[in-house]
Formats: structure tokens, sequence, C-alpha cells
């Protein structure tokens, strides 16, 4: 018996198979940071015969917290090579593969074709989003971590092999966020055995999936807070509005700059907030177009006439608004400037914010009665 | 009729608490309209619900005791 994996092999239900399977299998992780390092450690323990391993960055002082993999003399090394290093002297039996870049749309496809299983060990949504993208389209498994201030998420996406219509990341967020909606590590902070904790708990669902040992995180998602130590299980189930993702969705799909380039700067978007008054004016005035983002669902119903299109929906369709001054309505105000910074950047229109929202105009309106 | 909300990640920046304790909303739109009336930025913010532990998708019926979770993406790594 191989000594190396003796102390596995002998689990009830693991034996030589499970170890030639983990022997032959082709795995990516793609981000070798905070959630990567235990990845990759583990995975190599065990045994998995060829590890892709994929990250543009250099190490510096702020990851040696939560980055175990680098020591003090690694800094300003590309992490994936200090990575592979420590990997073949953890395993000389295995094969790491190197990819010294960031994920994107012109190598994604190429690159994860190559391995049975993705890692998303990535902090930014563009990678995941396009991670999940192009694994969807080439039918490949993911296993998802993310953390976001003292909780994390892990889950298995894509379970090909389990399901026609696997349960993707898309079904759960199927637009991708705005970088001004959500922060990352690098503004919230994060307690280093966070992503340790998360990062181990995608190698233990990775293993299981080469093995086929045990139940993986089939539809469901947990999240760990580590200020509770309480898991939370959600069970995923299929969402109609998911698009149909083929290459041509992702080869149309502007993964960067939905993320970082432009809407980084949508706060910086002046936009003029008018009073009720004003927004009288604007209503008997043909050539403001008077635009509602409030869910289909919300009430009140408005009297006047107007164009109604979710927030929710409002990027997707932001194109068909007319070339004319746009005034935007919601509820309290607050929507309807995020919506107003967003035409105005996509738009070379001038775009207005009812101050107050609805719940301002129809408190003048009914006191004037 | 009361039901527990229970918030995840960023939602809590808005919220300042895990949970909170709603009562009188019937579905879920009703329930989503009362938190953001309580924290208007949550307007802002995306995230999935859940009942009972089960992702919902489409607006439904609340019963008493029912468990909602706001559960928004996480990005850092």
């Amino acid at each position: 018996m191989n000594d190396r994996y003796s102390r596995q092999i002998i689990l009830p239900g693991f034996g030589t198979a499970a170890q030639e399977n983990l022997g032959q299998a082709k795995v990516l992780i793609v981000g070798m940071g905070g959630l990567g390092c235990p990845v990759l450690q583990y995975l190599v323990g065990v045994g998995v015969g060829t590890i892709g391993i994929m990250d543009a960055d250099r190490i510096s002082k702020s990851n040696l917290h939560r980055q175990l993999l680098y020591d003090e003399k690694d800094l300003g090394q590309l992490k994936v090579d200090i990575a592979a290093s420590k990997a073949y002297a953890q395993n000389s039996l295995i094969q790491v593969d190197i990819y010294p870049f960031e994920i994107n749309k012109e190598n994604a496809i190429q690159i994860i074709g190559k391995y049975d299983l993705i890692l998303d060990a990535t902090d930014n949504f563009a990678a995941k989003y396009l991670i999940n993208d192009v694994c969807v389209w080439l039918k490949k498994p993911i296993v998802f971590g993310a953390v976001s201030g003292y909780e994390g998420q892990v889950t298995v996406f894509n379970l090909a092999s389990k399901d026609a219509n696997p349960i993707h990341y898309r079904h759960l967020f199927p637009v991708q966020p705005a970088a001004n909606e959500i922060a990352s590590c690098e503004e919230t902070g994060v307690i280093g055995v966070l992503p340790g904790i998360i990062g181990t708990m995608q190698a233990a669902e990775a293993i299981k999936l080469i093995t086929g040992l045990g139940s993986p995180l089939y539809n469901r998602m947990l999240t760990y807070n580590f200020l509770t130590a309480h898991w939370f299980e959600i069970e995923m189930n299929a969402n109609v509005a998911v698009p149909i993702i083929d290459e041509n969705f992702i080869n149309a799909t502007n993964y960067q700059i939905d993320c970082a380039m432009m809407e980084a700067d949508l706060e910086d978007i002046d936009i003029a907030e008018i009073d009720v008054s004003q927004f009288l004016d604007f209503k008997k005035d043909s050539s403001v177009f008077i635009l509602d983002v409030r869910e289909l669902h919300e009430y009140p119903v408005i009297d006047f006439s107007h164009a109604q299109i979710p927030m929710s929906k409002l990027k997707e369709a932001i194109h068909e608004l007319p070339e004319q001054p746009i005034c935007v309505i919601c509820h309290q105000g607050i929507r309807s400037v995020y919506a107003a910074q967003l035409i105005k950047l996509h738009k070379q229109v001038e775009a207005y914010s009812l101050k107050g929202g609805l719940t301002a105009y129809f408190n003048k309106v009914s006191n004037e009665q | 009729m009361e039901v527990q909300v229970i918030f995840f990640g960023s939602i809590t920046d808005i919220t300042l608490d895990n949970s909170v304790v709603i009562d009188g909303c019937v579905d879920i739109n009703s329930l989503v309209q009362t938190l953001i009336e309580r924290y208007p930025a949550l307007a802002n913010k995306k995230y999935f619900v859940a009942v009972n532990q089960k992702m919902v998708h489409e607006n439904s019926k609340l019963k008493m005791g029912d468990t909602v979770a706001l559960m928004p993406p996480f990005s850092g790594g």
C-alpha cells in the first residue's frame, strides 16, 4: 500500500479506487489568495494528480495574515510561483500547472476546458461570473467559495452529472452586481481564518466530487458566520430569470466593464435632485421623459403618464430609453439617484431624480387638495 | 402575524442587526416593502430571498413563524 496515502486509503469507502480517481483528476483553482491557499494545500496533500493554479498577483505584506502558503521572504514574488514550489515540496508525485495572469474572456474557455473540476477561489464578481458562465457552457462543475466580512459562502454549482439543467450562480443572482454595490476584501477587511475555513470546505467538496464519497453540497449553499459559529443552510432551486448561457452570451457579456471600470465611477456622477414643484413642471413638459424604476409589485399606482422599468431590469433596458432628458422616480428617491447615474453614464442625456420620491410627491399633492 | 427576518453579509451593514421580527406582512413583496421603509438603503441592495431555508424567486404568501433570509452575493476571497 502506498505509504503516503495509507491513512486515507484505509478509511471505509475510500480505498485504492478513490485514490486512483484523485490521481487522475484535473482540477483548476482560480485565485491563489485566502481561499486558494488552503484549497491547494489539501488537494496536494490528498493526491490530486493535476492541479492548475491561476493568479496574476504578487505576494504583499497584507496577504500574510490569511494566505499561509506565503512567507515574509516571498514578498514581491508571483503567488503562483511560490504556491507551485510549496506544492512540489509537499508532494512531488503531482503536477502543478501555473497561470500567472487573470482569467478573462480570451483565455477562460481554453484553460477551463483542460480541467474536470473548477474551484472558484477568486475575490471579484467579474471573475466569478466569467467562471460561472464558461463552466455552464462547458458543463464543468464548480466548487464555489466567497467571503464577506465575518461570513463565508460555500456550495457546488453546475453539477451537470446530476441534473440536465443544474443550478449555478446566475440562479441566485442573475445579473452581475456593479462594483459599487459590493465592497471587496480590500475595503471591508477579512479575518484570516474565515477564508481558511471556507477554502478548506471547498477542498472537502472537491475531494467528494472526485471520489464520489458521501453527498456533495448539491443544491445546498452553506453560509458560515465566524462571530456566531453558525452554519446556515439554504436549499437552492431553479430561477426562471436565468439567461441561456452559451458562447454567444459569453462573447456579448462585458464582465470587466459591468464590474470594475465604469461603475466604480458611478457615485462620482452628479445628479440633479429636483423637488416636487419642479417635478410638477416636468410632468407638464412633454420633452421630459418620466421613468418609474420601482419593481412591478410596488404601490401606490401613479395617475400621470410615465414609463416603468424596474430597477432590476434597468441595465438591460437602458439603451431602449429615448434620447431626451429623463426624470427618474421611485418610492423614496434613493434608487432613482442610482438609476439616474446609470442612465447618465450609459446615455448622453440629462437625468434627474425626484428627491424624496413618490412619498414626497403624494404628501405634497394630497396637502394641496 | 409575525415572521423572523435574518440578514447576511453586507445587508447587516444597513440593518445593523442580524435579525428582526416583522409583524403584519402577508407575503414576501409586502415584507420587502416594509423592510425598505425601515431600511431605505436596502432598496439598492442585491440579495435573494429564502423562506424557511428554501430559495424563493417569486412572491409567495408568508405564514406565522416563517423565517425569511435575505442573502446578498459575497465576492471576497
